[in-house]
């Protein structure tokens, strides 16, 4: 028999080391945050975890406190839930929370918790514009916009711990507190060790953090995510295409997916719209004689092509033909071009770049 | 334990640098080898600056302290490698007093990192270009085997011998069968039995026997005419290839040229015909990273014009030789032939990867992949199969006149000539032009600021670059990329290969550099 604990008072079994978080998640019970991320260590910033503990002077935060054998947690009590909304209520003074402007809208862990606690007014007065940090836009990845961040720090915790670039960390104290970066400044200062991976962003719960490409291209309920694998280097990273109207707005990681398990780097977040640039090739193109390129049909191109070819093959034999397979392209064009140069023209004289 | 050789993770393959960190700050002994100082050294416990080249002296030197000092995995060398008396034998060859002299790695060095080595089980060696673009590729990659089976690391989780791979799919390319020498699957051409297969699933009298040409040897070849048609599909090598003033040479040569791509390119140019292929997330498909895992790609957008489908055009072009393909998508083809005729993915489907893909060898379809070859130190062929290797030094190597070494390879921003990366907002703002990197000593001793346009030249050309001051290259090197044409350390890089493998020795020749008048 494992240790259990008591959640909402039903016995449940947890593990040694297991967060009150954890277990009452494997209990079958979610509770709402909005600073606990996953594989870094917890930091109770937020408190929208509280739950409550029998014995305990006050509320503890589930994310940060380790569960004890018999320990009686309780989830659902008017206690915890008037803690929780009075916390989103002290949050959403905490800035200008206003969605409507917002690029989060429809994808803001603090816009859910205000609405699931029927929040229609501003119980504490909002910070004064003047104490409230200018957003930052200088780089072209990322915009920081300081009146929606909520402080929750899970920003410096991906940055620290999760991709370990060691750029951001909390800075000032008390109402001056700041994410900072080098010493207080851009994202893109010479100071700034920002590698723009944009972990960041991809944790950030508010609108604190958004990707300045995807500004003002599709709210989450108007795109649709499609899985797929990044075209870079060859760690094979997952990521969600949200994609409106046929057209890539934004790339995020795929969370709990192997092997990038919610990560990815500067190219794989932000290196996606080479696609829709104005110089894709877009028709086939012949070489006159004069040496200018005109465009072509299909049938011609792929005409000329195996003419030219044929008359190779028969002059010279089909060793006289040699290719080049892409190495960036899927495994079903590679395989097709090697069977066309085995099966059709004769030769073995296929190759790419694997060997420089 | 981690050992990172010739590889800088955190800019060629940064998501799988942030586990290595993430290891290392969890506990895990980290040791960087690199000519450079890379970012990883902030995370290592031991950093080995060796001298550009000197890998496998390195490497024997380290097993002849394993050996001499009796620290190797005698029990896995007994039980499941062979050829361990020929490298004692050259092993001994390499005391660490002579490593040292080649590496520039101190003896008491080489004693003290052969010594953690020995003392952590398992070990996982992780290399990149730095191994294989020498002349010595092969003997590099083959050094690093020899190490991680003496020490036992071979057949075990968190230990082997593992290359990260520089593109997305090129693991799948070989996979494939884009190679000379073998079928998809790595069936050989030259074996009877494998073309009879092939014969009857494509439906062909014959194939060819003989082993064709690899890309240096098809490029020399449109020189001496021996090639008349070169097809490059997907391919900057104008921009690629070492030695670009030889390398248009030989492209302006070609009898035919066909060139099929996403976008005009620097090696466009020479071609006859150009067709416009679609791109990632224009058409549905399958890419093998590193780890053998055949991920799903997906459509997300319409490839723009007339442009096609890489797959569908070559199926156009078979067809017009009277070849009748049925296959008429990525997942067809892939289903129907790919897993049919390559057994060590018979049991990848469409089906089966709709998550996190899957690895192989993976022979049937109840098969859950294999993340770990050479389990329990059983090889493919039985035993592993020890080689002793002699150091050689580069090609090309500095003298009077050229007295600095230029190695080469990538920066984070962008991605080889940049056809992908230089058209993206934004990261061209980040990076905007190539820099040769050199030491704050080369600099001050030539009078060379940060920023200050500099001249680098090689026997073969010579390019006008900003100089970038820094730490991490130590005196007497050069470092450059070849993302920018303006710039691109292809000006300069030697076309000399690995006789094997022909991988051309992109990592070191010799350089001078000149401040500006």
């Amino acid at each position: 028999m494992g240790d259990s604990f008591l959640l909402n008072g039903k016995e449940t079994p947890f593990q040694q080391g297991q967060t009150i978080l954890e277990a009452v998640k494997n209990g079958g019970v979610e509770i709402p945050t909005l600073c606990y991320l996953k594989g870094s260590t917890p930091t109770g910033a937020c408190r929208i975890c509280c739950v409550e503990v029998k014995g305990a002077r006050s509320l503890v935060a589930a994310c940060s406190t380790p569960v004890s054998p018999g320990m009686e947690v309780f989830t659902d009590t008017e206690l915890v839930h008037r803690a929780r909304k009075m916390n989103v209520e002290f949050l959403l003074s905490s800035g200008r929370h206003n969605c409507l402007m917002c690029e989060s809208n429809g994808n803001c862990r603090l816009q859910d918790l205000a609405y699931f606690y029927k929040i229609t007014k501003l119980k504490f007065p909002e910070k004064d514009e003047k104490e409230i940090y200018p957003i930052e836009d200088v780089n072209p990845f990322i915009i920081r916009d300081f009146s929606r961040c909520i402080l929750c720090g899970r920003c410096v915790q991906a940055c620290n711990e999760v991709v370990v670039n060691r750029a951001i960390s909390q800075g000032y104290r008390g109402k001056k507190s700041k994410i900072v970066t080098g010493g207080d400044a851009t994202y893109n200062d010479d100071l700034s060790e920002c590698v723009f991976c944009g972990q960041c962003v991809q944790v950030c719960p508010v609108g604190a953090l958004t990707e300045k490409k995807a500004k003002g291209l599709g709210r989450p309920w108007e795109t649709q995510k499609i899985r797929t694998t990044c075209p870079y280097c060859g760690v094979g990273c997952q990521q969600w295409l949200h994609v409106k109207d046929g057209k890539i707005v934004k790339v995020t990681a795929v969370e709990d997916a192997q092997p990038n398990e919610g990560r990815l780097c500067v190219k794989g977040r932000f290196a996606y719209d080479f696609i829709y640039s104005e110089e894709r090739l877009k028709t086939p193109l012949i070489r006159e004689k004069n040496g200018e390129f005109r465009t072509a049909s299909w049938d011609e191109a792929l005409d000329l092509v195996a003419d030219k070819f044929k008359e190779i093959i028969k002059k010279d034999g089909p060793d006289a033909i040699a290719g080049v397979s892409c190495a960036r392209s899927i495994n079903e064009d590679s395989y097709q071009m090697q069977k066309f140069f085995r099966a059709v023209l004769g030769t073995n004289n296929i190759d790419h770049c694997a060997r420089t | 334990m981690i050992v990172l050789i010739g590889t800088n993770i955190t800019e060629a393959h940064p998501v799988a640098s942030t586990f290595v960190k993430n290891a290392a700050l969890n506990g895990a002994k980290l040791i960087v080898i690199d000519p450079r100082r890379t970012d990883m050294v902030d995370f290592a416990d031991m950093f080995i600056q060796l001298k550009v080249g000197s890998d496998v002296a390195l490497i024997n030197g380290l097993m002849n302290v394993l050996i001499t000092e009796n620290l190797y995995d005698k029990k896995y060398v007994d039980s499941c490698t062979e050829g361990f008396e020929e490298l004692k034998k050259k092993a001994m060859e390499y005391p660490p007093e002579k490593a040292a002299k080649i590496s520039g790695i101190p003896a008491d060095t080489i004693c003290e990192l052969a010594r953690t080595m020995a003392s952590i089980k398992p070990a996982m060696l992780m290399y990149t270009l730095g191994i294989t673009e020498h002349i010595c590729g092969v003997n590099n990659v083959m050094s690093c085997a020899n190490l991680q089976m003496l020490l036992g690391n071979v057949g075990v989780e968190g230990g082997g011998v593992n290359p990260q791979r520089g593109q997305n799919n090129v693991q799948g390319a070989c996979d494939m069968g884009a190679l000379p020498n073998v079928f998809p699957g790595y069936q050989q051409v030259a074996n009877a039995e494998s073309r009879a297969k092939f014969e009857k699933a494509w439906n062909v009298k014959s194939l060819p026997d003989k082993p064709g040409m690899m890309m240096p040897t098809m490029m020399k070849n449109l020189a001496t005419g021996k090639v008349k048609a070169f097809y490059v599909f997907g391919e900057n090598l104008a921009n690629t290839e070492p030695d670009i003033h030889h390398v248009e040479r030989e492209l302006q040569s070609a009898e035919f040229l066909v060139c099929q791509d996403i976008f005009p390119t620097e090696t466009t140019r020479f071609a006859h015909v150009i067709f416009p292929a679609a791109a990632w997330s224009e058409n549905d498909g399958t890419f093998t990273s590193s780890e053998r895992r055949v991920n799903r790609v997906r459509t997300a957008s319409v490839p723009p014009g007339d442009a096609k489908p890489n797959w569908w055009i070559f199926k156009e072009l078979a067809k017009r030789f009277g070849h009748e393909w049925t296959s008429n998508s990525a997942q067809e083809i892939w289903d129907n032939e790919i897993s049919v005729l390559a057994p060590s993915m018979a049991g990848i489907k469409y089906a089966r990867l709709e998550n996190d893909g899957l690895q192989w060898p993976c022979p049937s379809e109840d098969h859950p992949g294999t993340p770990t070859l050479h389990k329990g130190g059983k090889f493919t062929r039985g035993l592993g199969m020890f080689k002793a290797i002699d150091y050689i030094p580069p090609a090309e190597v500095p003298d009077k006149e050229y007295p600095m070494v230029l190695s080469t390879g990538r920066r984070l921003y962008h991605y080889h000539t940049r056809t992908q990366t230089g058209r993206c907002d934004g990261i061209n703002d980040i990076l905007g032009e190539e820099t040769a990197d050199i030491s704050p000593t080369d600099a001050e001793a030539k009078g060379i600021e940060h920023g200050e346009k500099i001249l680098v030249k090689s026997r073969r050309g010579k390019v006008v670059v900003k100089a970038r001051v820094t730490k991490e290259v130590p005196q007497g090197l050069v470092w450059m990329a070849f993302h920018f044409r303006e710039g691109c350390a292809n000006w300069l890089t030697n076309p000399v290969y690995d006789p094997m493998t022909q991988t051309a020795e992109y990592k070191a020749c010799a350089v001078k550099i000149e401040k500006l008048k």
